[in-house]
């Protein structure tokens, strides 16, 4: 049914556009007086941090594109020119280069905190899945991007990863040529892979949204993974959350300026400062360093197609983990097991980041085999079985009455936000 | 408490994702030692570039490396960055003869070089490069510093570690050995050799000496902003302390009445 809304704001200006369009009525349910657990630690700080970090990837990104040259033969010169003759053209880049990086250290946080509190089981499976589709995107948006500098690494890194494509058999050549655009890496690959970094980011945001407003009808998972039942259970999102978030925004921040100001090459490769040359290959191949755990999986298998199978199998494995975890307590604090095991999971990960980053010879083809055998027993049948098996310590009753020790305590006025469902 | 620790845990898995590529070896020096470290005016945050030792490295670059080396993401008008005032840059560039367009028939035209010019590079093209190299190509030194391995470090260790090869080494026709070099065979031959060049301003030129100015050049001129970039960097990190120290106090304040 159509008609205005009603609006409780005293401005007019603001009155009148809300009653057409509630923006603001919206934006004050969703982020004002927001029901929100009252026990969120700093980890919560991750999605807000990633959020910003998309932002700043974007402006940024915005400003590199209007002095970089898509073109094989300028795009090497366009990026250094930046660095050289741009008016803080080095401290927008360097910000973009090691926004990337920064983007995975708070999303793989973002993520193991999802894992070690069960943010993803019953009801917000559909939430999870939609941020397994965010960190796709994100992988993929962050490889064409390493790919634009047109260094030997940006070369021959997209060189190695399309290629990996052409396992799959009949359909997999048919998929590379098409990735290229040619049969090699080679100009209408960087110009395709240009169009692609600029378009993703945008998609990542509708997908982000998606994945915000779902966020938005579960409400919050919290560290006690027990469902809020009371209006003493939660904050109004506003002020509290907002100046929680500020503090873990500012911290990044500074991990952020060390970066970009005192080590802007530390997580990059020296072979990208030389220019792509499709005649030389470098010594070693090695992706940026949020894909060397995947890139250790696909080297631990002999077979190239079960390794492309595998190292995909290690992302898309996570988009039914709130099927394969048959437990129904959420968080880790009150699964003893779990709670040691998914550390021995981060383990592996770690190990297999290691192992990517050093030959496939020796000692390190033996530890990414077992760090691969262990991700995956981890999640396919370790938490199937662990559900089953492993006995969970007593759930508190309510949010209100572990934080304060009593049930529901005296709470200031207007500290607790109304329940209405969204 | 439990959030401090947390937060603790979430710093150690962002460390040690970290560590991973930090542990990786140093693989462009496979089969060669470490390059020893130095001590140049540029390590650590509060590094600036020894103006002095980067000029008598133009020198160094001018009048041995340039004879092979291009420096092609370099302007004569770059030069200010190592404290050339813009009468000595004018005077640097006119030495050297660089293409000017065309005249009015039509025909390519050279000229002195202004600031506004690129350095001029020694070969036209990569062929005439090998061509008179015996078949090695003289990298591009804009960005050496960056493109190696061990940086500064390892281009020191380059510039200082040609000797004799060891007995029973084979070595190809053509190549020099040098002690840091992957593989041990380089194809330039040792660049500097004592009292190569003479410094205006009286300090020996014997090889360490003009390695180590040479190298600070390159690394400025792999770094330009460098100086800048650190001197910000302080100011916006004493921000943003100060910053994160005002949004806890006023979180602090406002969450005192729920705890």
């Amino acid at each position: 049914m159509a008609g205005l809304t009603k609006s409780d704001f005293k401005n007019p200006v603001v009155n009148w556009i809300d009653t057409r369009l509630p923006v603001f009525t919206m934006l004050q349910k969703e982020y004002g007086v927001f029901p929100t657990p009252r026990n969120f630690n700093y980890l919560w700080n991750f999605g807000a941090l990633a959020m910003v970090n998309l932002v700043i990837m974007i402006a940024t990104g915005i400003f590199l594109a209007m002095n970089y040259q898509p073109n094989t033969l300028l795009a090497f010169d366009s990026v250094q020119r930046i660095m050289r003759d741009v008016n803080f053209g080095w401290l927008i880049r360097y910000v973009h280069q090691n926004g990337a990086s920064m983007f995975f250290i708070v999303t793989y946080i973002h993520i193991f905190r999802g894992m070690y509190y069960g943010s993803y089981k019953a009801p917000r499976e559909l939430l999870w899945m939609l941020g397994v589709v965010i960190l796709l995107i994100m992988m993929a948006t962050a490889f064409m991007g390493y790919v634009l500098p047109w260094g030997q690494m940006s070369y021959w890194g997209a060189t190695v990863i399309t290629n990996l494509f052409s396992a799959f058999p009949w359909i997999g050549p048919k998929i590379v040529t098409l990735l290229w655009g040619g049969f090699a890496v080679d100009q209408p690959t960087l110009n395709r892979f240009f169009s692609l970094h600029y378009l993703l980011p945008f998609v990542l945001v509708g997908v982000i949204f998606l994945h915000i407003a779902a966020l938005h009808i579960t409400g919050s998972n919290n560290p006690l993974g027990i469902d809020v039942k009371t209006p003493q259970d939660t904050l109004p999102f506003h002020p509290y959350y907002t100046i929680k978030d500020s503090v873990g925004i500012c911290v990044y921040l500074i991990v952020f300026a060390i970066f970009v100001f005192f080590f802007p090459n530390m997580l990059g490769d020296p072979n990208n400062f030389i220019p792509a040359n499709p005649l030389q290959t470098p010594a070693d191949i090695v992706p940026e360093w949020y894909f060397l755990p995947y890139y250790a999986i696909l080297r631990s298998v002999p077979n190239k197609l079960l390794g492309v199978c595998l190292m995909f199998a290690s992302i898309l494995v996570l988009l039914v983990l709130p099927w394969l975890d048959t437990s129904r307590v959420r968080s880790a604090r009150f699964r003893p097991i779990y709670r040691q095991l998914i550390w021995l999971w981060v383990l592996a990960v770690v190990t297999l980041g290691v192992c990517g980053a050093n030959k496939p010879e020796g000692i390190w083809v033996v530890l990414s085999r077992v760090a691969t055998l262990y991700y995956f027993l981890h999640f396919l049948v370790i938490l199937p079985l662990l559900g089953k098996i492993e006995r969970p310590l007593p759930l508190p009753e309510s949010i209100s009455r572990a934080v304060t020790g009593k049930g529901g305590g005296p709470l200031p006025t207007g500290a607790a936000a109304t329940m209405e469902k969204p | 408490m439990r959030a401090l620790r947390s937060l603790l845990t979430a710093g150690a898995l962002a460390a040690t994702l970290l560590a991973a590529p930090a542990v990786t070896p140093a693989t462009a020096a496979e089969g060669a030692p470490e390059p020893p470290e130095q001590s140049w005016s540029f390590n650590g945050i509060f590094g600036s570039y020894d103006l002095a030792a980067a000029q008598r490295g133009l020198q160094v670059y001018a009048e041995v490396c340039s004879n092979c080396h291009s420096l092609n993401l370099l302007h004569y008008r770059d030069l200010a960055g190592i404290g050339l005032t813009p009468e000595q840059v004018k005077a640097f560039a006119s030495q050297f003869t660089v293409p000017q367009g065309l005249d009015d028939q039509g025909n390519p035209k050279d000229g002195p070089a202004t600031p506004a010019d690129k350095f001029r590079a020694p070969f036209p093209n990569e062929k005439a490069a090998r061509a008179a190299n015996n078949g090695a190509l003289p990298p591009d030194l804009s960005l050496i510093v960056n493109a190696r391995e061990g940086h500064a470090n390892y281009i020191y260790a380059i510039l200082n570690g040609y000797a004799d090869p060891p007995a029973g080494f084979k070595m190809q026709d053509g190549m020099n050995y040098n002690k840091y070099f992957p593989g041990h065979q380089i194809a330039m031959p040792q660049p500097l050799h004592d009292g190569q060049v003479t410094y205006t301003d009286g300090t020996p030129t014997n090889i360490a000496q003009m390695a180590h100015d040479v190298v600070t050049f390159l690394d400025w001129a792999a770094n330009p902003e460098m100086v800048e970039r650190k001197q910000m960097g302080i100011r916006v990190v004493l921000f943003l302390v100060f910053m994160t120290g005002l949004t806890y106090a006023v979180k602090r304040k406002i969450w005192s009445n729920v705890h």
